[in-house]
């Protein structure tokens, strides 16, 4: 799961949870895979991100003390904790977003609702949204 | 008539590890899903500007839908109940991010996160109540509401879907007006039991005119009192056979089931002249 994919996704589908969102992502093991960089597309994005979810995946950090030392260096301090403004003039931020948002695949990991704290598994890359009966 | 998969066994049992390699190997499914796709994207009628757009795939199976829009520079997400059609989309490689999820449960995804959503052959598995708690006519709505919801206002949303009834049209597109979507049902070749295909083609943004389906008559069928004549001919009985009128008729028959058919032409039906 790219990390573009969980700024969208929320949990609002179980039973009484209104907002569902940012889940609370955790990283166990996480892969680099090098994409196009389409400046145009990430602004066109922006709007629909929310920023502190960004920043908040830009800090989170993957449980492997040997990954924790790259990502860390990498990312922590790139990232602006409130949204700065003409994003799209500002092409470093855009190929750190691009880099932050579609090149970063998480393998293993869990989502965690911020409501009700039920924890959707990721294995494979695939997270898993599936309900139980009694959340529907 | 060929049984229904919707009537074996639910879909996250169904596609099982051999139904889905099924979609990586067998090129006569990949030809018909890839095709139905692109129409699909076609239906989703997007403007025209070369940008690329983040679309939703639901049902998106082994992710071969998906590579109709990777071909077109879309961005795309990917929902699915099936862990083994997953699993072979992740094998692929493919550009899209795939996520396992039950349709009916809802759409996970924040408000107004896409530009449009596909689902090809995927809509017909929430007409059935696999779980003793499944309520097909609740799931469906909740589907449409949660669908809408992550829409965009001006995005459209198109699901090739195999209906066993007219029942079930209804019922599909009742629940989808019921969410606040607007549009209708297009059929294309209309007049063929093999290329008949259905899609739900519904708008977030206010009414606008429905896509014209393929392999219908141009016209619409109505009284012709000018060629009353002609008419009066052709109640008495076809035209007769080998003559022009009846390799005219034969063609436009093809035409109708979607066949690939030669254009009528001055040449049509010509007597050869018999010298070589």
């Amino acid at each position: 799961m790219k990390l573009s994919t969980y700024n969208f996704l929320t949990s609002m589908a179980i039973k009484g949870v209104k907002v569902g969102f940012p889940l609370k992502l955790t990283i166990n093991k996480k892969e680099v895979v090098e994409t196009e960089f389409n400046p145009t597309f990430v602004e066109r994005l922006l709007p629909k991100l929310d920023w502190s979810a960004i920043y908040g995946a830009a800090q989170v950090n993957p449980s492997d003390m040997r990954q924790k030392m790259s990502f860390q260096a990498e990312l922590t301090e790139d990232i602006p904790a409130v949204q700065p403004e003409n994003i799209g003039e500002n092409e470093a931020l855009l190929q750190k977003l691009h880099h932050l948002l579609f090149e970063i695949d998480v393998l293993e990991g869990q989502l965690e609702c911020p409501e009700t704290g039920r924890v959707f598994p990721i294995t494979d890359g695939i997270p898993n949204m599936l309900l139980n009966e009694d959340e529907v | 008539m060929a049984r229904r998969p919707e009537h074996s066994a639910p879909p996250e049992i169904f596609y099982n590890d051999d139904e889905a390699k099924k979609y990586s190997t067998n090129t006569r499914i990949i030809d018909i899903q890839i095709e139905m796709a692109e129409r699909a994207l076609e239906l989703l009628a997007l403007p025209d500007d070369d940008e690329s757009r983040l679309i939703l795939d639901i049902g998106c199976g082994s992710g071969l839908s998906g590579s109709v829009l990777e071909e077109s520079e879309h961005m795309w997400i990917g929902i699915d109940i099936s862990k083994a059609m997953l699993d072979i989309a992740v094998e692929r490689e493919v550009a899209g991010d795939v996520i396992l999820g039950d349709m009916g449960e809802g759409m996970p995804f924040k408000p107004g996160t896409f530009d449009g959503a596909i689902s090809i052959s995927a809509l017909q598995w929430l007409c059935n109540a696999d779980k003793s708690y499944h309520n097909p006519h609740k799931r469906l709505l909740k589907f449409f509401t949660t669908l809408f919801s992550c829409l965009t206002r001006t995005a459209r949303a198109v699901f090739q879907f195999y209906p066993e009834n007219s029942d079930q049209i209804e019922m599909v597109t009742s629940q989808a007006m019921k969410a606040g979507f607007y549009g209708g049902l297009v059929v294309d070749y209309p007049n063929s039991a093999k290329a008949k295909k259905y899609y739900l083609v519904l708008m977030t943004g206010g009414t606008a005119e429905l896509p014209k389906a393929l392999g219908t008559p141009e016209e619409e069928r109505r009284v012709n009192y000018i060629k009353k004549r002609d008419a009066c001919r052709e109640a008495r009985g076809k035209a007769p056979k080998k003559s022009r009128d009846w390799i005219l008729a034969k063609k436009e028959r093809r035409r109708r089931q979607g066949l690939d058919t030669r254009p009528d032409t001055k040449y049509t039906a010509r007597k050869r002249s018999g010298k070589f």
